[in-house]
């Protein structure tokens, strides 16, 4: 009798919502409200929206809203296109020989430059709505992130352990199963990862995409890329700190609620078996873990994709040919993807010239390539010196483990930080002081991006073998041997990452670093980010072309001759494993 | 009743399998003619050494792989891919690490329709036979190596498989864990507890061979072919120290290191001169295999069993040293035992000079490809040569992996008996510094 009161105790207490339980359904119904309250202002007629913006600081946080959905609309529409793009290249031997090419290509591209084809595109699309220009601005996050997930997805698929797959084809998977259940959970932490540091550098789009000004057209979407843009019109530098201020708090919020759960989230798929990898932590998947009444709620869809991934989902049988006949096929689709390729790519390559050629002359050209070259200079002169500043800094960082615990999130936090918002301190200042823009506006093109730098070599510092440094210790090498025999090699690997990142974000933000304005003062550096800008506020779409596609070449030439070798030796001589 | 007992179960007929070249063709044999029988009943061990394709072949009988030519049949029917009425053990287990252990068993059955709650049924009822009690939600990462091994067994046996396929399941694990695997997995089959008919198992290791098989079949390296089939008629449960155990597996090293027939061939290697793939082994480990052959334990030579019981190994660690010294004239090895020769006893006893001195020359006289780099590089009149070059040359013969492995070890090799220099970096052999 006794016993079964308390197994009727249990239960009863099982199902009861607890304390957690409240907290995350208040987290979760705001989070609702917000959503909906967000996307109405999405579809509402474009009644010259640059009239709705207003600087009172009231407004922030609706703004805010506006800006984070756009954000979540723009890695939505990444992870659709990764599945699809990533899984056919993966999939297909043809479509690979090009896909992959056009996704490097792509990598390198620096898309703000692009911002002003696709405005005018997305309007004519959905004339007379917001929408036309909500889409353009998520589109110009959406090529900050896409290519660089889709990237990785792709090598994760290419390489699922082989033994897994033998166990996936004895087990008879169909190809839909063998997705779910084996390649999709093996890139799963590549791709959080890799979604979380897109999205780290898509704050900085999200704010320069909303006001835009292309020739006549102006657009500003409620945000605060266009509450900044106001605020620096009208030389309200109370409002541009209210604008950082918010624009911090967006950030930890994002941080806290999305990138470490799903960083923790991921870390189920990891497939080093040994345990010894410290386990990132959460305070939001705790919660989750403690409330009753939510896991139950959540149990639902989890079991209901858990079915769709179980589906068998067969191509209907397919016509069986022979080895040969199968030789036959794989040949003439060989010949049919190569010819089509080289004909479309020609094709391209014709359209391009015609439409360059047609108002550009060739010393167009030559000032392009020229001010492509001073941005390059400016591009490598920053790079070395946050190396300099960076890596000892980092390093010392990375050897106090407490202290590196510490300074690692700030660290991935300042990099997530749209340093598009702190210009126009910058650019008060350059005026106030009447500096040199040349030299002072290109410490802009770094601001955001340093903290790569900073955050890969505190990480490689961390991850340094503790029994080498004992080694470097019992045989007293000291001060310069030790930073060059010891430590720079070890951090090597992690230091190009770091800096590869910092440098493709810098191209990028010379767009907007290098041609900034205050009310009615522009200030503006030598450089083919000022050149591409300017071209875009005048709407010259033949020299926005010719700038973007100079700067793809050189960015082209500047990661296949200094970046790949550089990670190629860092990948064979200085590996610690 | 009778009839369907005598009828095999399986069969494999004259299947061949080759390596794809460098350039994509199809290159040397894997496996020659191999053919086979599976009967109801028995466990069958395939055993060889590396190279002898018995991995090849278990993929080609799971469907997995799909031979080049000959057939394989499974009760009369033809086999074309994976199909129901077998399951596989893999050496690593290879689990997926996202599952727990219960849906890890799952899967199988979930994939192929059968229904959730009939699926849980039969999937606890397999992690309890294989004595998993109590660990149906732990992670893989959670297990310890024996522990996930049990989950990949379970995995097989949820599946009602006919036949069980296992791929060496007990060479990634410690002895002791090993062991009791073993035992478990046996007293299951001998007491029926198991839904399967018969198991095909590959080992390298000729002991645990003697005591799961009633059947061994053992195959020949490059290419692998079906050297000879030992019955196995001890009663289970078998002991290792009991001399008809020991006899047969002293039978079964005499017969795996017969010497070839006289043809003109060069150690056991397969290929010929330039072309021979040679195994990775160090020069650390030669040198010290060598110094305990020339010790007092075995004052210059040993019986194989007795060496690879001294030194804790399996045969497919210890025929590759034993076969290089072969080759580099250091010894000789023949019926199930190995004996210095007059090179290999000064070797033992000299001094670090003089070691790479008779090595270098022993290297130059009887590796064809050492002696094809340094002439190479003796009539170039910059001394240096790249790696890629005798690449090339080697993948005429075999496949990509062997061609990089063939000729890290000469690199290895030559480094020590101070042929040539290599440099990583620019990927080139040089005479420089070695003078």
């Amino acid at each position: 009798m006794s016993s079964r009161f308390v197994a009727f105790a249990s239960i009863g207490r099982k199902t009861l919502p607890n304390q957690y339980d409240l907290i995350a359904a208040a987290l979760i119904f705001a989070g609702l409200i917000a959503l909906i309250h967000g996307t109405r202002g999405m579809v509402l007629p474009l009644e010259a929206p640059q009239s709705t913006i207003s600087l009172d600081y009231a407004n922030l946080p609706y703004y805010a809203l506006r800006t984070a959905l756009r954000m979540f609309a723009a890695i939505g529409a990444s992870l659709i296109f990764t599945f699809l793009y990533a899984t056919w290249a993966a999939k297909s031997r043809h479509a690979e020989r090009f896909l992959i090419p056009i996704l490097d290509i792509l990598q390198s591209v620096p898309i703000l430059g692009f911002l002003s084809f696709t405005v005018t595109f997305f309007l004519g699309l959905f004339p007379g709505s917001t929408l036309g220009a909500e889409c353009a601005a998520i589109f110009a996050i959406f090529t900050s992130q896409a290519w660089n997930m889709a990237f990785s997805f792709y090598q994760s698929l290419r390489n699922v352990p082989e033994e897994l797959e033998e166990v996936a084809s004895s087990l008879m998977l169909s190809p839909w199963q063998r997705f779910w259940q084996l390649e999709t959970p093996y890139a799963m932490p590549g791709l959080i990862w890799n979604t979380m540091m897109s999205m780290s550098g898509g704050w900085f789009f999200v704010v320069a995409s909303e006001a835009i000004s292309v020739g006549n057209t102006t657009v500003s979407l409620p945000g605060i890329g266009s509450y900044l843009a106001l605020a620096i019109d009208h030389k309200r530098i109370d409002a541009v700190v209210a604008a950082i201020l918010t624009m911090l708090l967006v950030i930890i919020i994002y941080d806290q609620l999305l990138f470490r759960p799903l960083v923790t989230f991921g870390g189920r798929f990891r497939v080093e078996l040994s345990g010894g990898e410290q386990e990132e932590r959460s305070w939001v998947v705790l919660l989750f873990r403690r409330t009753r009444w939510l896991r139950a709620i959540a149990a639902g869809p989890a079991q209901l994709f858990q079915r769709v991934a179980l589906w068998r989902l067969e191509l209907p049988v397919r016509t069986n040919l022979s080895p040969s006949g199968h030789r036959m096929k794989e040949r003439i689709l060989d010949v049919l993807s190569i010819g089509g390729g080289i004909i479309a790519g020609l094709w391209a390559l014709w359209l391009v010239y015609r439409y360059v050629s047609a108002h550009l002359t060739l010393a167009e050209l030559g000032v392009a390539v020229w001010l492509t070259f001073l941005t390059m200079l400016r591009v490598i002169a920053l790079i070395a010196l946050a190396t300099l500043v960076w890596v000892p800094i980092g390093v010392l960082i990375g050897l106090n483990p407490r202290l590196a615990e510490k300074i690692q999130p700030l660290a991935q936090f300042l990099a997530a930080f749209p340093a598009n918002v702190l210009f126009p301190i910058a650019v008060v200042a350059i005026v106030r002081f009447s500096l040199n823009p040349d030299i002072w506006l290109s410490f802009l093109i770094i601001f955001g991006t340093q903290w790569y730098i900073l955050f890969n070599v505190v990480g490689g510092a961390t991850a340094f073998p503790h029994d080498l440094r004992e080694a470097a210790s019992s045989f007293k090498v000291r001060g310069l041997d030790w930073w060059v025999m010891v430590m720079l090699p070890g951090i090597f690997p992690y230091y190009v990452t770091g800096a590869l990142t910092a440098s493709g974000g810098s191209w990028n933000a010379s767009i907007v670093a290098e041609y900034v304005k205050w009310g009615n003062d522009t200030v503006q550096a030598h450089g083919i980010g000022a050149y591409i800008a300017a071209a875009t506020a005048a709407g010259d779409y033949p020299k926005i072309v010719l700038g973007v596609a100079v700067m793809s070449v050189f960015v082209i030439f500047f990661n296949r001759i200094l970046w790949r070798p550089l990670s190629r030796i860092a990948e064979r001589r200085t590996r610690l494993s | 009743m009778l009839e369907t007992r005598l009828k095999p179960l399986l069969e494999v007929k004259d299947v061949c399998q080759s390596y794809m070249t460098g350039s994509g063709e199809t290159g040397a044999l894997v496996l020659d003619n191999v053919s086979l029988s599976l009967k109801e009943g028995e466990i069958v061990g395939l055993l060889g050494r590396s190279g002898s394709g018995k991995s090849s072949l278990l993929r080609i009988i799971s469907g997995l792989a799909t031979p080049v030519s000959g057939t394989v049949t499974f009760r009369g029917e033809p086999v074309h891919g994976p199909f129901d009425g077998v399951a596989m053990v893999f050496q690593s287990a290879a689990l997926f690490p996202w599952l727990s252990v219960l849906a890890n068993v799952e899967l199988g059955l979930r994939a192929k329709k059968v229904q959730e709650r009939e699926a849980r049924e039969r999937a606890l009822r397999a992690i309890d036979l294989i004595g998993l009690d109590g660990f149906e939600s732990a992670f893989p990462k959670e297990l310890s190596g024996g522990m996930r091994q049990r989950v990949g067994f379970a995995r097989a046996l949820v599946v009602n498989p006919n036949i069980l396929l296992m791929d060496e399941p007990f060479s990634a694990l410690d002895v002791l864990t090993a062991e009791t695997l073993r035992t478990d997995l046996l007293d299951l089959w001998v007491e029926g507890r198991m839904p399967i008919k018969s198991i095909l198992m590959v080992t390298h290791n000729i002991e645990e061979a003697v005591l799961m098989c009633n059947r061994i079949l053992l195959l020949s390296s490059n290419p692998g072919r079906l050297a000879s089939e030992i019955q196995v008629n001890i009663p289970h449960p078998r002991n290792r120290l009991a001399p008809e155990f020991r006899q047969l597996v002293d039978k079964i090293y005499a017969l795996m290191t017969k010497r070839p027939e006289p043809v003109a061939r060069e150690g056991s290697f397969p290929g010929l001169g330039i072309g021979m793939a040679l195994p990775e082994v160090s020069t650390n480990t030669l040198a010290g295999l060598l110094e305990t052959l020339a010790g007092p334990q075995f004052k210059g030579r040993a019986d194989l069993p007795a060496l690879a019981d001294e030194l804790g190994m399996a045969i497919d660690d210890l025929f590759p040293m034993t076969e290089t010294l072969q080759l580099l004239r250091f010894a000789e090895v023949a019926e199930g035992d190995i004996k210095l020769t007059a090179a290999g006893l000064r070797f033992a006893e000299a001094e670090v000079d003089a070691r790479k001195k008779l090595f270098g020359d022993h290297l130059l006289a009887y590796v064809p490809l050492a002696a094809r780099i340094r002439s190479v590089l003796d009539e170039r009149p910059s001394h240096s040569a790249r790696k890629a070059r005798f690449l090339e040359e080697l993948e005429d013969y075999m496949s990509d992996d062997y061609a990089e492995e063939t000729l890290k070890s000469v690199i290895d090799w030559g480094r020590y008996g101070e042929l040539f220099a290599y440099d990583e970096t620019s990927e080139t052999f040089s005479l420089e510094n070695p003078t």
